[in-house]
């Protein structure tokens, strides 16, 4: 089981890195970009669980009751959104790349000084 | 760099990646066995001390609510950033997508869409009122209310196109909501600093646990993170919208067509 | 239980796979939308309610909407 959930983590961000290497497409990479940021929160909420215990929510649930760790969750649970946002940001240049160049290959975003 | 090199490249790294990655997570603790030691100190003492039943929404908005403010500045530079570079540049202007878009036939929204869309706003709106409203209580909070909010402008522009509909979007309240939300969390915690001599302290009363008047104020920290982030949202949302279907690159125009030349 | 989460950790890990794997970036936005009900479904399952709500929300509606609405504009030809 902790094979599984940690490798889960760690094959998601290394397939996602492997998409970005070889992306043919910008909003493709982009995608692989937000899988890469998928593996950290699988990461993060696998370390702070216990096989047994309740989520970290007392309303109906007597303090003292074994939880699981809500330090990690409170991390995710703020990135999930706000990494989203970043996506977006991306996903805008990408836009604005496309319109000034006609293109969405990654390989021809080194010329900067030719098309800029 | 060529693809076949950067790919032979990766292929060198990720071996080694892939060992460092291995290496760290042998350290963690089994699955299932988690030993954070700070994780099991909070869940003890959010109830007790500042009357908050969810221990996520402690750490957020009181324990870390630095972190948190953190955040929601990133969050709030991002979308900037994305509504800088969707807005109408130099050599754009406001078209309609019938003029553009020529061959591609858009079909009406149908009945169906128009009513369901408009017949869920309202729950919509009710349910990412008592996500935020809950956050100290229940799973919920500003964060996934305010995502829901926006959602619910989105049925709006559903039901009834977005090309008739953006001449009503009130841009500048949105953005006024967004940075609003912004300045009210600092505010706050300078209140706090003010009141309590710390940042961000929570120095409202505690209130009976379990209350939704509880908490002190997490429940207001909930309130401006569910504004920005549903004002954000919207924004950006809009600002894509606004990209693929108003937007038009200035070109040369069609040459009139003569209506009495023959076309052989 | 345990078996849940571990079903539900293999299908992230396979859906993650395709999301990468798929290269017509049409296809990937709704891949992307089911790989963020599945990782919602995890986090249930490992007792993180908080955190499923919010991948739901975001990654099942807001992510792909986005993408979507980027695709329009990229291939809607018209400059």
């Amino acid at each position: 089981m902790s094979i599984l959930a940690y490798g889960v983590a760690a094959w998601l961000l290394l397939v996602g890195l492997w998409g970005i290497v070889n992306s043919r497409n910008l909003v493709h990479q982009v995608i692989c970009v937000s899988v890469v940021q998928a593996s950290t929160y699988v990461l993060l909420v696998a370390v702070g669980y216990r096989s047994g215990a309740v989520a970290p929510v007392f309303s109906g649930v007597r303090v003292g009751t074994i939880a699981v760790d809500p330090v990690v969750q409170a991390l995710c649970l703020t990135d999930v959104v706000v990494g989203t946002t970043v996506t977006a940001l991306l996903l805008a240049l990408v836009v604005q790349w496309h319109k000034r160049t006609g293109s969405l290959d990654p390989d021809q975003v080194d010329d900067l000084d030719e098309q800029g | 760099m060529t693809p076949r090199t950067r790919r032979l490249l990766f292929l060198a790294s990720a071996p080694v990646l892939g060992i460092v990655v291995v290496a760290g997570l042998v350290g963690l603790p089994r699955f299932g066995h988690s030993t954070a030691q700070y994780g099991r100190v909070l869940n003890a003492v959010s109830v007790p001390e500042r009357h908050i039943t969810d221990v996520v929404t402690a750490v957020n908005f009181d324990y870390r609510g630095v972190d948190t403010m953190g955040e929601e500045f990133i969050f709030f530079a991002a979308v900037a950033g994305v509504v800088l570079l969707l807005g109408t540049q130099a050599d754009e202007s406001p078209g309609h997508v019938e003029d553009a878009a020529t061959g591609r036939w858009v079909p009406p929204t149908s009945d169906a869409v128009r009513v369901l869309g408009l017949a869920l706003v309202g729950p919509t709106v009710l349910f990412a009122i008592y996500v935020i409203a809950h956050g100290h209580l229940t799973p919920g909070g500003g964060f996934q209310g305010g995502v829901v909010l926006a959602t619910a402008v989105l049925l709006v522009y559903l039901a009834g196109e977005y090309q008739h509909l953006h001449g009503l979007y009130p841009d500048r309240a949105i953005e006024g909501l967004e940075a609003g939300g912004a300045a009210a969390y600092v505010a706050l915690g300078i209140a706090g600093l003010a009141l309590s001599g710390s940042f961000l302290a929570n120095w409202a009363p505690l209130g009976k646990l379990g209350h939704l008047n509880s908490a002190g104020i997490v429940p207001i920290l909930n309130v401006v993170v569910g504004a920005e982030i549903a004002a954000g949202f919207v924004l950006l949302l809009s600002a894509f919208l606004h990209q693929t279907l108003i937007l038009r690159r200035h070109v040369r125009p069609p040459a009139p067509v003569d209506p009495h030349r023959r076309q052989p | 239980m345990n078996v849940f989460v571990g079903l539900a950790l293999v299908l992230v890990g396979v859906v993650g796979s395709l999301v990468v794997v798929i290269q017509d970036p049409l296809r990937q936005a709704l891949t992307v939308s089911l790989f963020g009900i599945l990782l919602g479904i995890v986090f249930f399952a490992v007792q993180a309610p908080d955190v499923a709500l919010s991948e739901i929300v975001v990654g099942a509606v807001a992510l792909p909407l986005m993408i979507l609405l980027a695709l329009a504009k990229l291939r809607g030809g018209v400059r």
